[in-house]
């Protein structure tokens, strides 16, 4: 489900299924970008915040036309506990490898891998980060 | 042939890009086919202006020729120079035959009553536009030819285009011959100008798609809708704003392309409004300020602002009255009565 920001229209709740993941796409391009995201982020149920989140930034790969700064990710990331992923959607490869981390992650978060819970591979990225 | 023509033509030709070089100098015509078949035009550009030159030479070349030389240059390169745009205004009798003969003679005639030192050339196109180059001199000196203002003036219809040079002291004469030339009483500048002849022409002579208010109460059809593989499974929970906002924006643009200007500028005589409390500018005097759009392609990339989520749909109408109004240098002032700052827009 895509959508530009939270909180969900309601009119299609019915419609929903269960949310397992969010991922929260950032356009390092674009300081608006980031303020949605922070606004969007106030709509989100705690219980989320255990492993189901996760910040994607986008556009890495034109250093020059940065306008977020890598400080205000990284707290993000920290302040909301999640991983923090960096990708450059213009590249096939890299968009092709990010897709398969995200789903991945997405397989974790709705309990189809036995043995790892969505709260356990938080933290084991989160730890791999630190490092 | 004068060294300075010589000088000038080398110059023209070498601001040509290599593959128009042949087919600008078949359209000028002043070369015979066989002369230019001489020229080999794959040798770099600076061997083959020098052979041009030669060229001219055994012709004898003058200043006149050279003038029409840089006019198809322009012609077909109009954008590497600023347009304004003029309207002139008739005392309200019935349009005259348009005369062209009487047009050159009469503007050539104030002009160098004026002015001794001009070079003025004519060149007419099919589709009734008149292209002027005056290149201008001063009483004591002769005419710099690459001090050019150009004029296009379509003859049916009451605009002028002015690409004027450096000098723009010799605006208020130019003007003057215009209006003499096509007897019409006044003329005056409108608050319009750009890189792009076609576009300031588009809007004038209201050429491009323009949008129509029509009364629709359900959303149109979706059109152009992009056959991409879109997934099924891809649930966009935004359609309905994201149509809603189509919608404004086919509304507000029109389906067509936009012409093209690179500004618009917005100059503000309005009282800031401040919290009472902070106090700022206790002279209560109007808050100068401007305010400046720039863009390779300002109309588009203001039609591309909603759909892209940077701004609110509907756009300020300061923004999107441009081609209508067409104008795009504004002066917004205080409304004075009912509703203070109305006319200002967030």
């Amino acid at each position: 489900h895509l959508t530009t920001s939270l909180p969900l229209p309601s009119e299609r709740d019915h419609l929903r299924p269960r949310i397992d993941m969010i991922v929260f796409m950032i356009d390092i391009k674009s300081k608006y970008s980031l303020k949605n995201v922070e606004a969007s982020l106030a709509h989100v149920d705690a219980s989320f915040f255990l492993g189901k989140v996760c910040f994607l930034v986008t556009g890495v790969g034109r250093v020059n036309y940065c306008s977020v700064e890598m400080n205000a990710i990284s707290k993000l990331g920290e302040v909301y506990c999640s991983p923090v992923l960096f990708c450059e959607l213009e590249l096939e490869g890299i968009r092709v490898a990010t897709a398969q981390r995200l789903l991945r992650m997405l397989q974790i978060c709705a309990g189809h891998i036995p043995g790892v819970s969505a709260l356990s591979f938080g933290t084991l990225m989160r730890s791999s980060a630190d490092n | 042939m004068d060294e300075t023509v010589a000088e000038y033509i080398r110059r023209t030709v070498l601001k040509i890009p290599r593959d128009e070089i042949k087919p600008m100098l078949q359209k000028w015509g002043f070369l015979s086919e066989a002369q230019i078949e001489t020229v080999n035009f794959r040798q770099m550009k600076e061997n083959i202006s020098q052979d041009v030159v030669q060229l001219c030479e055994e012709n004898s070349a003058d200043i006149k020729q050279a003038a029409v030389l840089d006019i198809i240059y322009n012609n077909i390169y109009p954008n590497k120079r600023i347009w304004s745009v003029y309207q002139m205004n008739k005392t309200g009798e019935e349009t005259e035959f348009f005369d062209l003969t009487d047009f050159k003679k009469k503007f050539k005639r104030r002009l160098r009553s004026a002015l001794k030192n001009v070079t003025i050339n004519f060149r007419e196109y099919e589709d009734n536009a008149i292209w002027i180059r005056i290149a201008w001199g001063t009483p004591y000196k002769n005419p710099n030819q690459y001090k050019t203002s150009y004029v296009v003036y379509h003859s049916q219809t009451p605009y002028v285009f002015i690409s004027a040079s450096v000098l723009r002291s010799n605006l208020p004469l130019l003007c003057q011959a215009l209006v003499v030339a096509s007897n019409y009483r006044d003329i005056h500048e409108m608050e319009l100008r750009s890189h792009s002849l076609n576009s300031l022409k588009d809007i004038v002579f209201k050429r491009y798609s323009q949008n129509f208010q029509t009364y629709c109460p359900r959303p149109l059809p979706e059109r152009n809708v992009a056959p991409e593989t879109v997934d099924s499974r891809i649930i966009q929970e935004n359609r309905n704003e994201k149509e809603r906002i189509q919608r404004l924006n086919r509304q507000v643009f029109g389906d067509g392309p936009q012409p093209k200007i690179e500004f618009a500028q917005y100059k503000l005589e309005t009282m800031f409004k401040s919290d009472p409390e902070m106090d700022v500018l206790d002279k209560k005097e109007p808050f100068r300020c401007l305010v400046k759009f720039s863009s390779p392609h300002l109309l588009e990339s203001l039609k591309s602002l909603a759909p892209a989520g940077m701004a609110d749909a509907p756009l300020s109408p300061l923004l999107t009255c441009i081609p209508q109004k067409a104008r795009n240098y504004f002066k917004i002032r205080e409304k004075k009565g009912l509703l203070p700052g109305s006319f200002v827009s967030p």
